[in-house]
């Protein structure tokens, strides 16, 4: 891993090797990667994210377990759903949060990311919540600071917590405890410049399932070694095989960088249309990390399906987030494996 | 204690549990986890044995609720599962060991985000003492004298004596 990673300022937490029975560690204080997280790591995320799932269901949906710590969400690129779901996640366990989003701060005067950051840091916040259009940000930030930052999202790079929740998801409907183990998934669609794309690669190949990546030649990344994927062009050949096929979004602006020949086009080859959706196996679920274009990547009147999860992803974001800053502030153990 | 001492001693709450109520009409058990909750399933079923009276049980998962969150690892252990209205009725917590009650205090808390228990009682197989809150029980297995760094280990098999491992 990076510098930030084998930074020896691991804040207060106990000595790990002195408590055997505690969290996995190897130590990283950030959430940064998924691959900080290795199995255990995500295996342990989801066991404690059981345990949230939980507290949204009762009347008053809070603990108050991060009393007194503060989470800001430094946000340098637009987002609804991630930044919401965090922000309800610190509320929900209690702690303060900041908001701070780039267009209305000193970013836009011309103040450096760095010093913006340390000015940040230097109030006092336990944890940054970063997401940032530019892939690496997250871990400049955690060499930056004292504060235990979170990758919301940098560039088409990664975006973790997605992962998580898509995992937990998945479990939570196929009620397996151990893993994905066996279990076939397609990603389907801009692989190239998607974060949830690469997040999910490592996650899911992590629990043992077998990611097949499906799309057009132009949206495969340049290099695709190292990743534990097979790749196709023929989706109507992979539906049928897939137990879970997970779409993702499509910015029409690739057309216009003459990446596809029209949106049409690549709905016509890599749509999950109403036609395709005849070709899913029974129980094949589909997901989508939002926001859905609905008649580009997936029709409309199939995103309502049973099989869709894409509200259960929305709802189990929240405690998958919760789970996160909870390991991260309050376990006083350190997020890693 | 040994393990029919143990399963005694529950019978034994069980007759002041039902006395002190007169009755089981509205009480629920919720066993804290972990510990607790198996201790709590064995005195349920001891109440419906003699009363014929099934009360609710729950469990309840006091992590998010600990006082020394941050200062050592604290982690859930178990879900928390109380799926009965937790308001107007007499709540009794069941835990395997009273210590400091510190444990008892972050139970109280977290029962009252379940909604306002008419009242709270407090059974435990052992008290060992040391107390570090104005907590006490109402029912009591066995009050066992100890050190600080004793361990007790309450199982199937009865209640262990032993030496707290450094950790």
């Amino acid at each position: 891993m990076s510098d930030p990673m084998s930074d020896p300022m691991s804040g207060p937490a106990a000595d790990p090797a002195a408590d055997p029975g505690g969290w996995p560690v190897t130590a990283t204080r950030h959430l940064l990667s998924i691959a900080d997280l290795g199995r255990d790591g995500i295996n342990e995320v989801m066991r404690v994210t059981d345990s949230f799932v939980e507290v949204g269901r009762r009347a008053i949906p809070k603990v108050p377990a991060l009393r007194g710590k503060t989470v800001v969400s430094l946000f340098c690129e637009d987002s609804t759903r991630t930044r919401l779901s965090f922000e309800t996640a610190a509320r929900r366990l209690s702690a303060d949060t900041m908001n701070f989003s780039a267009s209305s701060s000193s970013l836009s005067k011309g103040e450096s990311l760095r010093d913006t950051v340390e000015t940040i840091d230097a109030m006092g916040v336990h944890a940054l919540v970063v997401r940032h259009f530019s892939a690496g940000v997250p871990w400049q930030v955690a060499s930056w600071v004292s504060a235990a930052v979170v990758n919301a999202g940098d560039g088409w790079h990664e975006h973790p917590t997605q992962a998580l929740l898509d995992c937990y998801t998945i479990r939570e409907s196929i009620g397996a405890d151990a893993g994905l183990e066996g279990l076939r998934i397609a990603i389907v669609g801009d692989v190239k410049h998607s974060r949830v794309a690469r997040s999910n690669v490592l996650a899911f190949s992590a629990l043992g399932a077998e990611v097949t990546i499906v799309a057009p030649p132009t949206l495969l990344p340049p290099s695709l070694a190292g990743w534990p994927v097979v790749v196709s062009n023929d989706l109507d050949g992979v539906l049928p095989k897939s137990d879970v096929v997970y779409l993702l979004r499509l910015q029409t602006e690739r057309a216009t960088e003459s990446l596809l020949p029209s949106v049409r086009e690549y709905t016509a080859g890599y749509g999950l249309t109403r036609e395709r959706g005849a070709l899913l196996a029974e129980r094949a679920l589909v997901m989508h990390p939002g926001p859905m274009n609905r008649g580009v990547e997936i029709a409309a009147e199939l995103a309502g399906l049973p099989n869709s999860l894409v509200t259960r992803q929305v709802a189990n974001g929240v405690a998958v987030r919760m789970a996160v800053l909870y390991l991260l502030l309050g376990s006083g153990a350190d997020l890693g494996a | 204690m040994t393990a029919s001492d143990v399963r005694r001693a529950l019978t034994r709450i069980a007759h002041e549990v039902i006395e002190r109520n007169r009755g089981l009409e509205r009480v629920a058990l919720i066993g804290l986890q972990t510990g607790g909750a198996p201790l709590a399933r064995r005195l349920a079923a001891i109440l419906e044995e003699i009363d014929g009276t099934a009360v609710p049980v729950g469990s309840v998962d006091v992590a998010f609720y600990r006082d020394d969150i941050g200062l050592r690892p604290v982690l859930p252990e178990a879900v928390t599962s109380i799926d009965f209205e937790v308001s107007g009725r007499v709540v009794v917590l069941v835990d395997d060991v009273l210590f400091t009650g510190r444990t008892v205090r972050a139970a109280l808390n977290a029962l009252n985000d379940y909604g306002r228990a008419q009242a709270v009682q407090l059974a435990v197989m052992v008290d060992r003492g040391h107390r570090e809150l104005p907590i006490r029980p109402d029912y009591v297995g066995k009050n066992l004298p100890t050190r600080r760094d004793e361990l007790v280990d309450v199982s199937e098999e009865g209640v262990v004596l032993g030496d707290l491992v450094a950790r």
